[in-house]
Order: C-alpha cells, then sequence, then structure tokens
C-alpha cells in the first residue's frame, strides 16, 4: 500500500487545500499582484501547505521565504524587507501571529510605519480540537489597540481576493484575519466588494440590525433570512474592516434599528462588539447592543462545526441568539 | 592582513578621534538628559567608530540612499554615543543634539527610525534586530542590492530566543552580506552576563549555527577594521560574527569597576571630571 493507491476520502497535509478553496485566493491573488508589478515577497513559519503559499512559492520562488518555526524571526525579518522598498505578506496561524508575536507587530511593523500585510489565518475556534493553544479569540482586541495598524477581517475567499487587491496601496500595515477556508461561500469570486474601512450592507432592518464580521457573516446571513421568515425586519452589516470602523454605518444602524447584535468569532471582550459599543456610548446612541460570540471563556474541544453549533455561532445559533433579543 | 591596516595609521587615528567623540559627546548628552547610559556607550564606542568612519559605505547628507550599508543597532540603549555621528555625517542638524530627549525631540534613549534620519531600524526590545537586518539582507536580494547589513548585539542580548532564531534563519539563507558585531562587554544590568545567564561558550554556539565567527578586541580600532575587513567577501554565503572583548565603561575608571554605571548621571563637576579623564586618557 502506498499513498497513492489508498481510498478516495483518504488524505495527507499536501491535499490540504484540495478542501480549503478558502485559502487558494490568498497565493492566487498575490501571484496576481505580483504578477502587475506590485514588489510582493511572501514568508511563512513552516505552514505553506496549511496557508497555502506553497502556490506562490511555487510560481515565484525567489519571493518567497521560508523563516521555519520562528514566527517572531519572521515577523521582524518582513518588518526589515519592507524597509527595502517590498510588500511582505507573511502568514501563520492566527493564535501564533496575534499572541507570540504580538511585540514585533507593534514595535517594528506598526511602530515602524512599515506596510507589511500580517495573514493571521485558522483565526478564532476553526481550528477546533486543536485546542486553545491553536484558537485565537483575542486576536481582534489585540491587534485593535495597536496604533496604526488596519485590521480586516474578509467574509469567504472571494472577500478576502477582494480585499488584498483592495488594499496593495495601502501605505500602512495590515492584519488580515481569515479562517480555514472552508467557509460557505458569501460573494461570488470575483465580485466581492470591497472598500476598505466600508462595511457592506445585505439588508436594513427596524428591528435588528446585526454586525458581523470575518467567518460570522455567512451564518448571520442565514440567520437574518430565518427572522425574516419569523415577521421581523432585520438587516445585517458585514464590517469586514474592524479597524478603522466604519462609525457611520454603526450610527445609521443605530438610527434605524431597535436593537443591535454584534456577531464575532471572537471573545465578546475588545474585539467587533468592543468596537461598536464604543461608538454607541460615544455618540449618546439609546440603543441596546447584544455582543455575541466567545463569552470570555476558552473553548471547548470538539470539531468545529460541532463548536459553532455550540457557541451558537452557526446560523441557527445566531437566530436563536436573535429571538431571545427581539421576544 | 595586519599590514593592510598598520600600513594606515592615519586612518586609526582618525577612529581612535572618532571613539573619543563619542564618548564626550555621550557625557555631554547624558547631562542634558539628566539619565542615560554611559557604560553601554562607552563599550562601543570604536565598534560605532570603526563603522561609521572606517567601513560602512555611507553619503554624506544622504541618510536614504538606497544602496548604503545598514546598521541596526540591537543594544539601541546605547544610541546616545550614534547620534553625533549621524549629525556629523549632514544626516540632520547639529543642533538637534543640544536638545536631546527634551520635549519633542526626535533623540530618545532608543534610537527611532521615524524620527532619526540615519537609524535604519527602531530598536530598544532586545532581540528584533538580527531578524530585521536579514529581512534587509533578504529585500537587498531581491532587489539586486549588494548593501552591507551590520547589527551590534549586546552580550546580554543574546539571552533573547529571537537572536537564535534569526542566527539559525540567517546560515540557512545563506546572508554572506550579513555581519553581527556583540559588544562582549560581560554586563547585563542584573551582574554578569554569565551570573545571569551563562552564554558560554558563545564562539562555539555561532559556528554551530553556522556562521563565521571572529574575535576581537573591541577597544582596538585596527583589530576592528582587520576583522571587518576579513569577513567582506562579496562571495561569502556565510553569515558573520564578530564577538568584541570589551569593557563596560571603557574610559572612566569608576565606570569600569562598579557596573551600576550601566545608568546614571554626572552632575556638573563630575561630568568636568570625566571629560578631563577621557581626554587625558585618549
Amino acid at each position: 500500500m502506498t499513498t497513492t493507491t489508498l481510498r478516495e476520502g483518504s488524505w495527507h497535509l499536501l491535499q490540504l487545500l484540495d478542501s480549503a478553496p478558502g485559502l487558494l485566493s490568498l497565493s492566487d491573488a498575490l501571484i496576481e499582484l505580483t504578477e502587475q508589478g506590485h514588489p510582493i515577497v511572501a514568508g511563512t513559519a513552516d505552514l505553506k501547505y496549511s496557508n497555502g503559499l506553497v502556490r506562490f512559492q511555487q510560481r515565484y520562488p525567489e519571493r518567497f521565504f521560508q523563516f521555519g518555526i520562528s514566527e517572531q524571526n519572521m515577523v521582524s525579518a518582513s518588518a526589515g524587507l519592507a524597509t527595502t522598498g517590498l510588500k511582505p505578506y507573511v502568514a501563520t496561524f492566527a493564535s501564533f501571529l496575534a499572541l507570540l508575536c504580538c511585540e514585533q507587530i507593534r514595535t517594528d511593523i506598526a511602530y515602524g510605519a512599515q506596510p507589511v500585510r500580517l495573514i493571521g489565518h485558522h483565526a478564532g475556534i476553526s481550528l477546533g480540537f486543536y485546542g486553545t493553544s491553536h484558537h485565537a479569540t483575542e486576536d481582534l482586541a489585540i491587534m485593535r489597540s495597536i496604533a496604526d495598524l488596519t485590521v480586516v477581517a474578509p467574509a469567504d475567499a472571494g472577500a478576502l481576493g477582494a480585499a488584498l487587491r483592495g488594499t496593495v496601496d495601502h501605505d500602512g500595515p495590515i492584519y488580515f484575519r481569515i479562517n480555514r477556508g472552508r467557509e460557505p461561500k458569501v460573494y461570488d469570486d470575483r465580485d466581492a466588494p470591497f472598500e476598505l474601512g466600508k462595511a457592506v450592507e445585505h439588508g436594513t432592518g427596524e428591528d435588528l440590525t446585526i454586525i458581523a464580521t470575518g467567518s460570522m457573516v455567512h451564518p448571520s446571513l442565514v440567520a437574518a433570512e430565518q427572522l425574516r421568515a419569523d415577521g421581523f425586519s432585520v438587516g445585517v452589516l458585514d464590517m469586514h474592516t474592524v479597524k478603522p470602523l466604519d462609525e457611520a454605518a454603526v450610527l445609521a444602524a443605530a438610527d434605524r434599528s431597535r436593537q443591535l447584535m454584534s456577531v464575532e468569532e471572537h471573545n465578546v471582550y475588545g474585539g467587533l462588539g468592543g468596537a461598536v459599543a464604543e461608538v454607541l456610548a460615544r455618540e449618546g446612541a439609546g440603543v441596546r447592543l447584544h455582543r455575541h460570540g466567545i463569552r470570555d471563556t476558552y473553548s471547548l474541544v470538539g470539531p468545529p462545526t460541532h463548536l459553532y453549533a455550540h457557541y451558537r455561532l452557526d446560523g441557527d445559533g445566531v437566530a436563536a441568539e436573535a429571538r431571545e433579543l427581539l421576544r | 592582513m595586519t599590514a593592510t591596516v598598520t600600513g594606515d595609521e592615519q586612518l586609526l587615528e582618525r577612529l581612535r578621534e572618532r571613539a573619543l567623540f563619542a564618548r564626550t559627546e555621550t557625557v555631554r548628552l547624558i547631562s542634558i538628559a539628566k539619565t542615560g547610559h554611559y557604560s553601554s556607550a562607552f563599550s562601543c564606542a570604536e565598534i560605532l567608530a570603526t563603522l561609521y568612519y572606517g567601513h560602512m559605505r555611507l553619503k554624506h547628507g544622504e541618510p536614504d540612499w538606497s544602496e548604503r550599508d545598514r546598521f541596526l543597532f540591537g543594544k539601541g540603549h546605547a544610541a546616545v554615543a550614534l547620534y553625533p555621528f549621524l549629525a556629523d555625517y549632514g544626516f540632520f542638524d547639529h543642533a538637534v543634539l543640544d536638545e536631546y530627549t527634551r520635549l519633542g525631540n526626535p533623540l530618545g534613549d532608543h534610537p527611532d527610525m521615524r524620527k532619526v534620519p540615519g537609524i535604519d531600524f527602531s530598536s530598544g526590545s532586545l532581540g528584533h534586530a538580527l531578524s530585521a537586518g536579514l529581512g534587509m539582507v533578504l529585500g537587498g536580494r531581491v532587489q539586486g542590492l549588494r548593501y552591507r547589513v551590520f547589527v551590534l548585539l549586546g552580550d546580554g542580548e543574546l539571552h533573547e530566543g529571537q537572536v537564535w532564531e534569526a542566527a539559525l534563519s540567517a546560515a540557512h539563507h545563506r546572508a554572506g552580506n550579513l555581519v553581527a558585531i556583540v559588544d562582549r562587554n560581560e554586563y547585563c544590568l542584573d551582574g554578569k552576563v554569565n551570573d545571569v545567564i551563562n552564554i558560554e561558550p558563545v564562539i562555539d554556539k555561532w559556528r554551530a549555527f553556522g556562521w563565521e565567527s571572529l574575535e576581537v578586541d573591541g577597544h582596538d580600532v585596527g583589530a576592528l577594521l582587520e576583522a571587518l575587513r576579513a569577513v567582506d567577501d562579496p562571495d561569502r554565503d556565510q553569515p558573520a560574527v564578530i564577538v568584541a572583548h570589551t569593557v563596560k565603561g571603557k574610559g572612566i575608571t569608576y565606570m569600569e569597576e562598579e557596573f551600576g554605571w550601566h545608568l546614571g548621571y554626572l552632575v556638573p563637576e563630575d561630568e568636568r571630571d570625566a571629560l578631563e579623564e577621557l581626554r587625558r586618557g585618549a
């Protein structure tokens, strides 16, 4: 028996991307942008099969840097690369990037004003039973508190591609938060709308506006459909840019809707919900905000889809959470 | 090799004079700040002088020249000794030195690339600089630029794990134009480096990581220049480290004897005496 004679359904690391189409758009977009002449280089820390950057390496071997299992070295080196006029895109698990490399990101990249793109993949609890070491439910809060750092969480593969293309000329550093590439599609691959700092509106609602980011946009749209079928007037905002937050969209929703609910695959403290709450408080907007996400706890072990159901982060769960508000 | 350097006594004299200038300016600037890292600056004065006046390719008044050699100050708390050189290179006005650390001045205790022309990378948090220097090497490679990158590390800084991540990585990526210099002044804040956490055998460690490794007297400008020239080969595919044995506080007897002078302040009378001792000793 060899690997090639195994039966359909068996798989190994090098075939991982076949089941994670959402990650293909990372390399595809970077290859496209490099072909257009953008001074792009990419790097990873021993995860090129997990984030798909192996495809970029195959196309541009001289522009790809393998840093091995040394994430902090990678992040500081990417700052050095950027000082020479290049645009480095460096990727590793969001947990390692945002937590292990927080100081290198703050001091070398954000304070250094280097146009590095940090790609934190497998964010939230999407690594399921890998456990807390591999979960990132703090990254939005941490990255959001770093001055001059832009924070973007695209909803799916198409949105990721659009966000990468739409920010290629952005001067400052950006933290991209993406999941594991198996998320259901929200947008067509080539038609995802993206304007940095501008939320995408999916209908408006008088009863409720759901403000979601990243992986939670799709379940929020599913939930909105269910709630509308129940007779509620519900809108959804895809808040792909967590920083700078589209404050105008938040305040418009606060004017229009009786309630707001933020949804994120992240601790309810400090991330999207925190950002929305800050705006509402500052403006004295008298609308109730329910922050939905991971409630300041560490996730159970479990398969990702089971965890999403458990934490009410799938379509049914978001709808159930909303019904309690609307009751 | 010795002949090439000893034949240039005029240059060596110039380097010694610049090292003295770094020390006297350090004393003057710290008197403005009223706190500073005297002895950390004194241990690397010859290293900085040799790099900036004997070895690095720089252009007067052009801090952003794309082909310049890069310098990263891992032990950034000694930046006070470098600022006068950068002003001397015309990267900013000398008058800026006179307001060292005063409200809104670009010059702080740690060097800041956003504020100070001629600073190639900000530092202050130990352990990052070698990685950033490696990034500059890789960036130059992608763009066909052949500049050299020098990174000055403190010996206590070798406690930081990221230094060794970078050491592994630089050897793997054949960063032949990357030169690390370790200011082996033997002290960190809590005492002797080797008492706090032993780093010996330090040369063997670098060699085992794949680095060409030399040891020199870090106060002998001739030996420093010789070592820098010895590892300056465009065909080299191995990064190099020069472990420069130095004396923390070099030049002021009581600072050489008491490691507490890592940080301190001298009142004007003591400042005057210190300047006299420096000039006498030079």
